[in-house]
């Protein structure tokens, strides 16, 4: 939609679309002008990521939710509203956390997982009639069985910092963590009663067409379908009898843009597409796809702004930064295109040599990583698409075999308006300037970042390059599995766990 | 139900008739980690909600307090849903319901659970709903004529309970109030693909592109109709690359100048991959377009993707993908 148009196109007024896209054009573009206009070292600064300001944001939300978060009205809600928040939270922090960074705040990470189950169950307000979407609340359980011990591990390993503290204290928390954990555990126990109950449960979830609905007599939508599969998956119940159907529904999703919508015939959606890709991958089925047609249809949704929109003539929007985003990492992976697939296989892959002699060409479009994509107006003042960042100027070598590491979408660009338009200085990301920040968007937009920084890396166990990431290196989250939008150490963790029960 | 009444807000415990009612209390375990710092209203009406609940009285003072926890909270689908085998139970008019959803959605245009508690009052309505339901739609859509949930329950509408007459004449009005509006192509797609009214998408398929040629023509930068008519030509790729007015459409864009080119080219590209057998025209205008002269020996599918490297540089990643995809 960006563009001239021909004279008569002009001439005409210009419609609500337009003119909603030219005003958020407009406040982007002097976000980045202004951007371009500071010298070199206030830019570096600009472009941090506010670290220790995203966690007490985030914090100051797990400690003590207000009342309005009775109704958990995140705007762009697309997954229950109560997951998305507890998922959100909890995912936020983890992504903020490195190694060894977490001893500091050690205390933290159990909360979290802690929060995110609270959150699910407390804001569900009964626990009869369980939306499928809760059933996400046990695998961070799961997860948190983990978490503790890995918090023991490092007591014990950073022993030295502890004797300077306060030992009691230490010991009042782990109790009243574990405790709490246990009576968690047992419900956990309850929940999935050695996963029969939860089976059933997604059993009877299951639609004849083949489809899940999010809860009993709930709507039935690709949603539903990608929060059964997803859980089951990670819970390691996924059977036949599961996945009969999915396959065919989700198929009759993709509509003629490319994309995948909520229910057949509905418009194509960012956020469908990854539940609908995501869902088609785990059922091992992605291939039913017009794959072509979907990675034209979202290698277009990312705009002049740099961020990526939810559907064609739409706005731009910080969560499609994972949502659009995150197709491509999901489609980096498939053996179609060369990838190694969602194994979890833990092998320890070295950044191999020979990917830097084609990395050369790999950093070429990133070459400007700490310059701004500045675009230039054209004569109406307005922004046309020919402008967009600095590309390459080398000439692409071209190889026989498309370098399959190299993603195909603008990863710098998006990273860009994360930082400089969805970032809040004071903690918190938005959906676009002039919006407010919340949880969502906070958790969307980091994995989006993560998404992009980890683009060209061969697996989670390589650090990416610096041309990868936008800004400081220190800017660098932890990998998420795309497939989930979990930090993928803890995916791992969980899967083992329950790969055992 | 009667609205001025319940502005007065009363809670249970104030009200006589909930005497007899002992509240439930939320579980929240052993050791509550983040509660959520409700208000006294909200955590008193639950309680006695979760006490109904639990009790399955269907019941008018329960589907009252329905009420009063939808108003705290219209996202919780357990209130829903028991609201509505109260409905089933005590046999009441669903038209009335309808109403009552109306006043809520108000407020409320994004909210999953109130589209699904229409959608189940409609179907319970059945044909005689269709009007209605298209006019509320409507309604919606005259304010966000986006709105996601507002398209689907259309959908649904006119496929469970009918009412396709006025849809085609209906969403050729949003495209002339806003050509760029792409809910509105995606429901001209579904009425030409799913209308019993119509012949279907082949029988259709000529006007249509007649229709979209021009609104193309009138806004080449505009993708919404770019995708169309690819649409139009889905599972028929031989259709597609054989019909002279496609090409036609693609050359008078790319020499026209001032004019977005990007969806041009990449509709000829797909166009070859296909089969296309691109006219010297086609050619000639690819290469006026092309920066680098000196590549005249490539075919005609890597002159595209190289002038679209610098023309729509922000997908130079995709544009060099399909190139090493390019069988030569």
């Amino acid at each position: 939609m960006e563009g001239e148009g021909t004279a008569t196109g002009r001439q005409r007024r210009a419609t609500a679309s337009q003119l909603d896209q030219w005003t958020v054009q407009d406040q982007v573009f002097k976000i980045y002008g202004a951007f371009a206009s500071i010298p070199r070292s206030a830019q570096s600064v600009i472009l941090e990521l506010q670290r220790d300001k995203h966690v007490e944001y985030l914090t100051r939300g797990l400690q003590q939710l207000g009342p309005s978060f009775v109704v958990l009205d995140a705007k762009c809600v697309l997954l229950p509203s109560s997951f998305d928040l507890g998922f959100a939270t909890g995912s936020c922090t983890q992504l903020l956390y490195l190694g060894n960074q977490l001893t500091m705040n050690w205390r933290i990470m159990p909360s979290t997982f802690l929060a995110v189950v609270r959150i699910q169950m407390v804001a569900m307000g009964v626990d009869q009639g369980r939306q499928v979407a809760e059933t996400f609340a046990l695998y961070w359980i799961g997860r948190r069985m983990v978490a503790v011990l890995w918090l023991l591990m490092y007591l014990f390993s950073y022993s030295r910092f502890f004797v300077f503290r306060c030992l009691i204290l230490q010991q009042r928390m782990l109790q009243s963590i574990l405790l709490s954990l246990w009576a968690d555990i047992k419900r956990c126990r309850q929940l999935i009663g050695g996963q029969d109950n939860l089976y059933k449960f997604l059993s009877r979830m299951k639609d004849s067409s083949g489809a899940f609905r999010m809860h009993d007599a709930g709507e039935i939508d690709v949603r539903a379908c990608y929060t059964a599969i997803s859980v089951a998956s990670i819970l390691n119940i996924l059977d036949d009898e599961l996945a009969k159907g999915v396959g065919n529904y989700i198929l009759s999703c993709q509509t003629y843009e490319g994309g995948i919508a909520g229910e057949p015939g509905s418009e194509a959606h960012g956020g469908y597409t990854f539940c609908g890709l995501a869902a088609m991958v785990l059922i091992n089925q992605a291939n039913s796809l017009d794959l072509a047609s979907l990675i034209d249809w979202v290698a277009f949704r990312q705009g002049v702004e740099c961020g990526f929109q939810g559907r064609t003539n739409k706005l731009v929007d910080g969560c499609y930064s994972f949502w659009q985003g995150g197709v491509f990492a999901l489609l980096q992976r498939l053996p179609a295109f060369g990838g190694e697939g969602f194994g979890t296989s833990d092998v320890e892959v070295e950044w191999v040599s020979d990917s830097t002699s084609e990395g050369d060409d790999e950093d070429r479009d990133s070459s400007d990583d700490n310059e701004a994509l500045h675009p230039e107006p054209d004569q109406e003042g307005h922004q046309s698409s020919s402008h967009s960042p600095e590309s390459s100027t080398a000439v692409h070598i071209h190889h026989s075999r498309h370098n399959q590491l190299e993603p195909l979408f603008h990863t710098m660009a998006l990273q860009q308006y994360i930082v400089l338009c969805s970032q809040e200085q004071e903690g918190g990301f938005r959906d676009k300037p002039g919006k407010a920040r919340d949880y969502y968007h906070t958790c969307y937009c980091l994995s989006g970042l993560s998404v992009c920084q980890y683009s060209r890396s061969k697996n989670e166990n390589s650090p990416p390059l610096p041309t990868s990431v936008l800004g400081p290196y220190s800017n660098l989250l932890e990998p998420i599995h795309p497939l989930y939008n979990v930090v993928s150490r803890q995916y791992h963790d969980a899967r083992e766990f329950f790969s055992k029960y | 139900m009667n609205w001025e009444e319940d502005e007065e807000k009363l809670l249970p415990s104030q009200r006589p008739e909930w005497s007899d009612v002992s509240p439930l209390p939320q579980d929240d375990g052993p050791n509550p980690v983040v509660p959520i710092a409700y208000k006294p209203e909200f955590a008193e009406t639950m309680d006695y909600f979760r006490a109904v609940y639990r009790a399955d009285e269907r019941s008018p003072r329960a589907l009252q307090l329905t009420h009063q926890a939808i108003l705290l909270n219209p996202g919780n689908y357990t209130v829903w849903h028991f609201r509505r085998l109260i409905l089933e139970t005590l046999s009441k008019d669903l038209q009335q319901e309808l109403d009552y959803v109306s006043k809520i959605a108000e407020k409320n245009s994004k909210n999953y659970q109130i589209w699904h508690h229409r959608r189940w009052l409609a179907e319970k309505l059945g044909p005689d709903a269709a009007g209605r339901e298209l006019k509320f739609t409507e309604k919606i859509l005259s304010g966000d004529a986006k709105n996601y949930h507002a398209w689907s329950h259309r959908q649904w509408v006119l496929q469970s309970l009918g009412g396709w007459d006025d849809e085609l004449e209906y969403c050729h009005q949003l495209l002339e109030e806003d050509i760029f509006n792409n809910s509105a192509w995606n429901q001209r797609y579904f009425i030409i693909t799913k209308s019993p009214l119509l012949g279907g998408l082949q029988a259709m398929r000529e006007s249509e592109v007649k229709y979209t040629v021009a609104a193309i023509l009138a806004n080449p930068e505009n993708e919404s109709p770019w995708r169309y008519l690819r649409g139009l030509y889905k599972d028929d790729p031989k259709s597609w690359i054989h019909d002279p007015q496609v090409s036609t459409l693609c050359l008078k864009v790319l020499t026209s100048s001032g004019t977005n080119h990007v969806f041009a080219l990449s509709t000829v590209l797909d166009l070859l991959s296909h089969g296309l057998q691109p006219s010297r025209e086609l050619r000639e205008a690819v290469d006026t377009l092309n920066p680098n002269s000196s590549s005249t020996k490539d075919s005609l599918g890597n002159t595209i993707c190289s002038v679209l490297e610098h023309a729509d540089a922000m997908r130079v990643n995709y544009w060099r993908w399909r190139k090493s995809q390019l069988i030569v």
